[in-house]
């Protein structure tokens, strides 16, 4: 019965069966502290793959270090990082090699002792509300009631989540989400604190946020730290050790930030890592004359009928140039993009692309796919939402074969756009199975086949690494510089310093 | 996904534990599948009727959420009147269409017996929170809780897949291949909505897991899930609408068994 929001005083007696009482489990003695982390020729092959994912590994974490770990893609870490909170499964997934161990025990025994946030915000939330989420680690662990209620109220204070326990998980933000992940694993008074790219999803405000709440959450537990992250200045202040997995296995770099940095910097800002100090220069423009290719009057966006997000939107897309569209989550940038590449109907107001019409109506949304596609290419945030064929050379040919290019064109422009964006080697892989950077890029190169004069791209840098990010924004200088037009809808700050022409700022929704 | 999180109301219903809403849904559908007679059924929903006064929905939610099973009862009601066993006085017919006074009987029987049956339990489980029901299955009725609670955190899933389905449809738009292959296509976007779901249960289920989700040891309740008073009254009230309704039925020789029927 929950009629109103259980506390630890509401009478409920904590006659729960099978409780375990006294001694709270995860808190050896009652009391919270840091873990040791302790890996002694450790390796990890998953059961699918011939090669190791890591091998080699001698590490050794003291109790309340608050580590940052880094690597090339490819180099293990998230391998290690699901190693570290026993979630790697059993001899049917993989096979280990050498010992690692969480206070000297095996990790998989020593459940609630490591808790983990991942990156994806909303494959974290299990239940449908904030109490009943923050709680679902500590029933998993067997504290008695009583206990429970006060380790959430704990934890939701020590993370900054002001809500009421009953308020809908569905309906958080972002970086809210993480938060509460956070909360989840608060709970269960861990003494390793394993957080795997938290902020690559989020917001600019959300990785403040949530940065804050580790940090305050540290201070308060001592517990220890492990963070993978590509954009290194967000925890550069609060980590004390960086990390460095060698791809091939073993450690390249072990030290201070300071230490690392100077050592290692270039080489880690080549393999992809987000270096301070190594932020990638931004690209010579040409920028001619511009002609009008889309317009908007008085436009309002919705993305179901009658729940306007924005309106009275009048821009102006011109060839050769970058209009960027910023703000937080929830303003309607993305519906706003999507609107202006005809994909979604104006709630009011008009979308006018005179400038690329040619023989058919002004409004975008009016235009059959096939005629869209070659005027407006749009570029999802999930690449995988946009992938509909078995190989990357068949994916590329969808679009061609839309508008009826012959076979020999065909051939040309996608022998063309492999080489480009580098997709040469992985011409006859499922799309699917490609890496974050690799789907960026194809879904990119999708688009380009049928060469669209105007380019809509819904945050096409989120959760890349250095590497994929230069190679995108040199591209996209490119077909500025041919005379397309882009629009993009983006947080990245060093995108809009590095692309954009204009920017036009979206305020909260109203 | 507002399903999930129901707002409680004020009413008495809302504080039922959902296992007994069960219960009672299942004796009185119970009782009824047994016989196919109009009068049970009458004396069901009639005994329902006044029952619904009390179930803490407005007139008007309360038509919107039963439509489906009134628009079922209509349609199965119309399909016997035309296909249903002849016997009596046949007023019409036409090939295989033969509507005689035993086909009306049955359409008639079946009608209410459908209403009696489909409303309570859409109308008690309105009232339901799935966090509540999935508390009450593992503690009241001890199924296996790694059962429950993984079926209840994929149900948060469903809202996700909802707009990843959006997304897919804009996309095939923008890829230009929207235009034809209506059906292909809907193959192709249900099996694309297949790979992004099990990508995001695998997710969940680590999340999961990493919280401590199947560990070994016996597993405490954040909520209780209390089974008292108030629960032994609604199993009551299903067990006299049901025990009302039979007794009423054999009395005026109205009951036949269905079975061997």
């Amino acid at each position: 019965m929950r009629a109103s929001p259980p506390t630890p005083h509401d009478g409920d007696a904590p006659s729960v069966p099978g409780a375990r009482h006294g001694g709270a489990p995860g808190v050896p003695g009652g009391v919270p502290g840091g873990s040791a982390v302790q890996a002694r020729g450790w390796g990890w092959r998953h059961a699918t793959r011939s090669s190791w994912a890591v091998e080699g590994l001698d590490l050794c974490i003291e109790p309340g270090e608050r580590v940052l770990l880094l690597g090339a893609s490819g180099a293990g870490k998230s391998t290690l990082m699901h190693a570290l909170a026993g979630v790697l499964g059993g001899d049917e997934e993989g096979e280990s090699a050498g010992e690692l161990s969480v206070d000297g025990a095996a990790p998989e025994s020593a459940r609630g002792r490591v808790g983990l946030v991942l990156q994806d915000p909303d494959s974290q939330v299990v239940l449908a509300r904030v109490g009943d989420d923050v709680a679902f680690g500590c029933e998993n662990l067997g504290v008695p009631r009583d206990e429970i209620w006060t380790r959430v109220a704990d934890a939701l204070d020590a993370v900054g989540l002001d809500l009421p326990l009953r308020h809908p998980t569905s309906e958080l933000s972002g970086g809210q989400k993480q938060r509460l992940a956070l909360a989840g694993v608060l709970a269960m008074r861990p003494g390793l604190l394993l957080l795997d790219e938290p902020t690559a999803n989020l917001d600019p405000g959300g990785v403040v946020e949530v940065r804050d709440a580790v940090e305050r959450v540290l201070e308060r537990t001592g517990a220890t730290l492990v963070v993978v992250e590509h954009r290194v200045e967000v925890w550069w202040k609060l980590v004390d050790r960086v990390v460095v997995l060698a791809p091939g296995g073993g450690v390249l770099a072990d030290g201070t930030p300071d230490e690392v940095l100077a050592r290692e910097g270039a080489a880690l800002a080549a393999s992809g890592v987000w270096v301070p100090g190594h932020t990638p220069e931004p690209p010579v423009r040409r920028r001619h004359g511009a002609i009008e290719h889309v317009r908007t009057d008085g436009l309002a966006v919705a993305r179901r009928e009658g729940a306007v997000l924005h309106s009275g939107i009048d821009l102006r897309v011109r060839s050769g140039r970058c209009l960027a569209i910023t703000g937080p989550n929830g303003a309607g940038k993305s519906t706003t993009g999507l609107t202006i590449a005809g994909l979604i109907r104006p709630a009011a107001g008009e979308v006018v692309a005179a400038g690329l019409a040619g023989a058919l109506g002004t409004a975008p949304a009016s235009w059959k796919s096939r005629e869209l596609v070659s005027r407006i290419g749009t570029v999802f945030q999930d690449p995988e939402h946009q992938f509909v064929a078995a190989t990357v050379r068949e994916e590329l040919a969808v679009g061609a074969r839309a508008i009826g290019l012959d076979e020999a064109e065909t051939a040309a422009r996608i022998g063309g756009l492999l080489d480009r964006l580098r997709l040469r080697h992985l011409a006859n892989a499922n799309p699917f199975t490609l890496s974050g950077g690799e789907k960026r890029r194809l879904s990119v190169a999708t688009v380009l086949v049928t060469r669209p004069a105007l380019l809509v791209l819904d945050e096409p840098t989120f959760g890349q690494d250095a590497r994929t990010w230069r190679e995108l924004v040199a591209f996209l200088a490119e077909l500025l510089d041919s005379g397309s037009s882009i629009v993009m809808v983006t947080h990245d700050a060093d995108l809009v310093a590095a692309l954009a022409d204009e920017e036009f700022r979206m305020g909260p929704p109203a | 996904m507002s399903v999930l999180t129901p707002e409680a109301g004020p009413q008495a219903i809302y504080r039922v534990n959902p296992v007994a809403k069960l219960g009672a849904t299942a004796i009185i559908s119970i009782a009824l599948v047994l016989s196919i007679d109009w009068v049970s059924a009458s004396v069901a929903l009639a005994c329902e009727a006044v029952l619904f006064l009390f179930a803490g929905l407005s007139p008007r939610r309360f038509l919107l959420r039963t439509l489906p099973v009134s628009a079922a009862a209509l349609f199965g009601a119309l399909t016997i009147v035309l296909y249903g066993r002849p016997s009596g006085t046949t007023y019409f017919e036409f090939l295989l269409i033969n509507v005689s006074d035993g086909s009306i009987e049955l359409a008639i029987a079946t009608f209410l017996r459908v209403l009696a049956i489909g409303l309570p339990a859409v109308v008690l489980f309105v009232t339901v929170d799935p966090t509540d029901l999935a508390d009450g299955l593992a503690q009241v009725l001890r199924l296996p809780s790694r059962f429950v609670l993984g079926a209840l955190g994929g149900m948060r899933l469903i809202g996700l897949f909802i707009e990843d389905w959006k997304s897919l449809e804009l996309a095939r738009r923008a890829r230009g291949i929207a235009d034809r292959g209506r059906l292909r296509r809907f193959a192709g976007q249900a099996f694309a909505l297949l790979v992004l779901s099990i990508r995001r249960g695998s997710k969940l289920a680590t999340a999961m897991e990493a919280r401590g989700f199947g560990a070994p040891g016996p597993r405490s309740w954040a909520r209780q899930s209390r089974f008292g008073g108030r629960e032994a009254v609604l199993l009551l009230i299903g067990a006299a609408v049901a025990a009302l309704a039979v007794t009423a039925s054999v009395a005026t020789g109205n009951w036949n068994f269905i079975v061997g029927g």
